[in-house]
């Protein structure tokens, strides 16, 4: 990247948080807009995630329902006000955690958390290839969601009852004393604490560490041969990844305002997995895109295939509870047959390719550029 | 420089080495030829550590180097060119030199500048994903991945594989410039005609075990070395 094109991205990123700042101070709260904003920003952060050990170290894992539920929890367990504790744990006296930390460092606590369960299973788990890691991830998911939910647990995680009253995305809004909201900040927060994290992955994919991490996905044997030391490299990756995926199960609680361990379905890992294949695996913009669509598609646009009317068509026998999971399923197989690299294959969405696309189209004499972007 | 002694290897449910002797020393070029199946691979895999043998010892100046892991034995300075190159193809071609430093943490500019002289052609390509470059160049970037890593020996496994007869020639043409800069060479090859007048000493194997050695030129003129690999 250029110097220019640098500043071009940022003066676009900077554009795109002051877009969601005046649109969320004009526009009402309880607007569909905002739930796919909040929403696609944690799965944006949570595919990025996915993508960085799936794309980007070609480890293919499927336990990041597991790692968000560890990152809920911890959230949740760490956030309930004191004074609220009673009433959330009131079949287990309150529970034993009597303190609670700050948000924002709760936030950091959840996918430390995450990162460190990892780092246990990591040691086993990554000496196995492909599907195995796979299928030992899935399964390392599905127990986790079993053991939160037991009963002996429950003073500390509630048992399979739901944790709330913690702090949520609406605690972000400054009120003034009546308890009106006079600045909405309540989608801007979690944009900036995801905006920060997928910051951070990317400074990670573009170090020697990234490198090395698309060295063994292109080739492990060879990336051995080298001197590089695998294992060392696939736990970074994973762990670095899992940490991310803990902070977006924070976040996603924080959304969700309940916490519930049942909710952290292996469906929930295939919905990330499905955006991290629309966006293109190997691509974290891709993966950002892709999110924002997805839940624009699965929350608002084709809600009406469940209730009847859709496209102006009403419809109740065809557009019933459900129907949106068979054109959804219709979408996948389309998109895996024909658009098998996704939206941006393993490119990344840059400001030089598009401009020079147009530049294209208009300069009809001279003939195609290529090579307009790296 | 290198000792192998009574080496055994069991690959893939076979007993692939089956009790090997050979010495290579500093500063030359030396080669294992044989046919398919013979275990030249297998060897080149366990002194790099990707494969573990059963038994025997392997011996880099003066340190003890079986058994142990490759990234090990890439610090000591022994790096395999592996079979069929096994670039990395969506890595550029600058960053699969970087990849070949790995072990480094030291200024490349020097090797970089080295390896290009070399190999003008990856200067040219430097930013292009290896993967886009033809066979001759991959293997290019193959070798110059391997010296990056500036070892003392370098160890080639079938660098002629699939290659125009051209280019196999600029290969070791190549690999004679590198050795001159000091660099030892084990070289593993099927084209037993080129790697035989390239060696200064060679070996043949055959079904896991040495069964001739000698210098270059004596294998080149012995009549069962030519029925059985030279093909004259």
């Amino acid at each position: 990247m250029t110097k220019r094109q640098k500043i071009i991205s940022v003066i676009l990123l900077a554009l795109v948080y002051a877009a969601v700042f005046v649109m969320e101070q004009v526009i009402p709260a309880q607007a569909m807009l905002f739930t796919v904003l909040k929403k696609g920003a944690i799965y944006a952060l949570v595919a990025v995630s996915m993508n960085l050990l799936n794309g980007f170290t070609g480890l293919f894992s499927l336990g990041q329902a597991g790692f968000m539920l560890i990152g809920a929890y911890v959230y949740g367990i760490f956030t309930i006000p004191t004074e609220m504790r009673t009433s959330v744990y009131q079949y287990f006296d309150g529970g034993v955690i009597q303190f609670t930390v700050p948000v924002l460092l709760a936030i950091v606590l959840a996918g430390v958390a995450a990162a460190i369960a990892a780092a246990l299973i990591g040691f086993p788990a990554l000496r196995l290839k492909s599907d195995y890691l796979a299928i030992a991830t899935l399964g390392f998911a599905e127990i986790l969601r079993a053991i939160f939910q037991w009963d002996k647990l429950g003073p500390v995680t509630n048992g399979s009852n739901l944790l709330r009253k913690f702090p949520t995305f609406n605690d972000f809004n400054i009120t003034n004393a009546d308890g009106d909201v006079v600045i909405y900040l309540s989608t801007l927060v979690p944009f900036l604490i995801v905006g920060v994290c997928i910051f951070l992955i990317v400074l990670l994919i573009n170090s020697s560490y990234g490198r090395v991490f698309r060295a063994i996905r292109d080739d492990e044997r060879a990336a051995e041969a080298m001197g590089v030391n695998l294992f060392a490299h696939k736990e970074i990756s994973f762990v670095v990844s899992s940490f991310f995926a803990g902070i977006g199960g924070a976040l996603l609680a924080m959304y969700q305002m309940t916490i519930q361990a049942s909710a952290f379905k292996s469906a929930m890992t295939y919905e990330i997995l499905l955006i991290v294949v629309i966006g293109g695996i190997g691509s974290v913009t891709g993966s950002c895109i892709g999110s924002f669509l997805f839940i624009a598609a699965s929350e608002w646009w084709l809600r009406g295939l469940d209730s009847g009317t859709f496209l102006g068509i009403t419809a109740p026998t065809i557009f019933r509870s459900g129907f949106r999971k068979v054109v959804f399923a219709v979408i996948i197989m389309v998109i895996v047959l024909f658009y098998r690299k996704g939206l941006m294959g393993d490119k990344e969405f840059s400001v030089a390719r598009i401009a020079g696309r147009f530049r294209r189209l208009f300069r009809r004499r001279a003939p195609a550029e290529k090579g307009a972007t790296k | 420089m290198l000792k192998i002694t009574d080496l055994k290897v069991n690959y893939g449910g076979i007993e692939a080495v089956k009790g090997i002797s050979f010495d290579v020393p500093e500063g030359k070029i030396v080669t294992l030829i044989g046919a398919n199946g013979a275990g030249k691979s297998t060897i080149l895999k366990s002194i790099s550590g990707i494969v573990k043998p059963s038994s025997g010892r392997i011996e880099f100046l003066g340190t003890d180097i079986t058994s142990k892991d490759a990234a090990f034995i890439v610090g000591k300075g022994v790096t395999l060119v592996p079979e069929g190159r096994k670039i990395f193809p969506d890595l550029t071609v600058l960053e699969n030199l970087r990849i070949g430093a790995y072990m480094r943490r030291d200024d490349l500019t020097e090797d970089l500048d080295w390896v290009y002289g070399l190999f003008p052609r990856l200067k040219e390509r430097a930013w292009q994903a290896g993967g886009t470059l033809s066979g001759g160049e991959q293997q290019m970037l193959a070798v110059a991945r391997a010296l990056m890593s500036r070892p003392k020996l370098i160890m080639m496994d079938e660098p002629s594989l699939g290659l125009a007869p051209l280019i196999v020639r600029g290969i070791f043409d190549i690999m004679r410039e590198i050795n001159k800069r000091g660099v030892t060479i084990l070289l593993v090859e099927q084209n037993a005609n080129m790697a035989l007048q390239a060696a200064d000493f060679a070996y043949v194997m055959e079904t896991g075990r040495i069964t001739m050695s000698g210098t270059g030129n004596e294998l080149l003129n012995n009549p069962a070395v030519k029925a059985a690999y030279l093909g004259t």
